[in-house]
């Protein structure tokens, strides 16, 4: 397209998935390059605020406090209670880290000068998902025991017997492959496609401003285009995080449950 | 005609999920049309159902990136 190559300029270099590989800060070691060093200090942040948050409890709340209960509780009743049942309260601390730890580094996407979302390099979801999957099924194996555990799993009480050749397989395969693969691609692929738009609109406004008069028009739609999609992977952020650890309390509700 | 045929599978790999996307907030708005008092029953519901719809289209966009 002759439009956008200019005659000294290059073409567009469009992002791609080279645009999340970082340099290490200090040193030579990959635990100094900036997802890390964020991952850190979002565990920092989060347990500042929650400390605070906690320190002096009064009977009528201060500010802070007021926040850290309204997220602990969210957590709690709506996630926790209403999907778990009778048994929550045990899993609330380990759901209430997984919502905090996700959001506040998807958040990260968006604050200015941070910028990057930690969840959008594969390893963090997939160390997630690891503990809600060893989670779920250890707590299964605790309740039922392993053998009436994968019984149950494969073969369904109230289906016709000739299903069962289709639905073993398919049910193991839910259980042990999909349900991890999904749960982590879920929010990986979220925050990898959400950040890649957000470079993709903005090296796009900048590489049309050095342009024609009509090009830098447009610069200013991809400019505002890309504000627009901040706010849209602001709730997209908050969303995902919501969702993995709804998911993650479903799938150890069906592992506590009585029925099949 | 240049480009990859990864964007051609993302483009395939969203009807899918558009459609469900639309069907889930079509029951959605009618469970609420008709009965006012169940939204904040439904909204967990819908929000979940579109996420797990959802899921399937961000990875083929990822994976159109990821694998050229």
């Amino acid at each position: 397209m002759n439009l956008l190559e200019g005659a000294v300029r290059p073409g567009f270099r469009a992002p791609d998935a080279g645009d999340f590989v970082f340099p290490s800060i200090f040193g030579d070691s990959v635990l100094t390059t900036k997802p890390v060093v964020l991952v850190f200090f979002s565990v920092i942040l989060i347990s500042t605020f929650f400390i605070a948050s906690s320190r002096k409890a009064l009977v009528v709340p201060s500010k802070i406090q007021f926040a850290g209960e309204m997220v602990y509780g969210f957590v709690r009743n709506e996630i926790g209670k209403d999907v778990i049942g009778s048994e929550f309260q045990r899993f609330v601390p380990f759901l209430f880290t997984i919502f905090t730890f996700i959001l506040t580094n998807n958040i990260f996407g968006i604050i200015p000068l941070i910028q990057f979302p930690t969840m959008s390099r594969i390893g963090f979801p997939v160390a997630i998902t690891i503990f809600v999957y060893l989670t779920y099924h250890f707590v299964a194996i605790r309740k039922h025991g392993l053998f009436k555990y994968l019984k149950d799993m494969c073969f369904m009480p109230g289906i016709p017997k000739f299903m069962y050749v289709i639905l073993a397989p398919l049910e193991l395969a839910t259980y042990f492959l999909i349900r991890p693969l999904t749960l982590a691609m879920r929010l990986f692929g979220n925050m990898f496609a959400g950040h890649l738009l957000l470079i993709l609109f903005t090296l796009g406004g900048e590489y049309m401003l050095h342009d024609k008069l009509i090009m830098k028009i447009f610069s200013l739609f991809s400019f505002g285009f890309s504000l627009g999609f901040t706010f849209f992977e602001f709730f997209v952020q908050c969303l995902q995080a919501y969702i993995f650890t709804l998911l993650s309390a479903l799938y150890i509700a069906g592992a506590l449950a009585d029925e099949h | 005609m240049t480009g990859t045929l990864g964007i051609v599978g993302f483009g395939l790999s969203t009807i899918g999920p558009g459609i469900a996307t639309g069907l889930i907030f079509a029951a959605y708005i009618n469970g609420v049309a008709r009965q006012p008092e169940a939204r904040s029953i439904l909204q967990p519901l819908a929000f979940l159902g579109f996420a797990l719809a959802e899921a399937l289209a961000i990875l083929g966009l990822v994976l159109a990136f990821v694998l050229k």
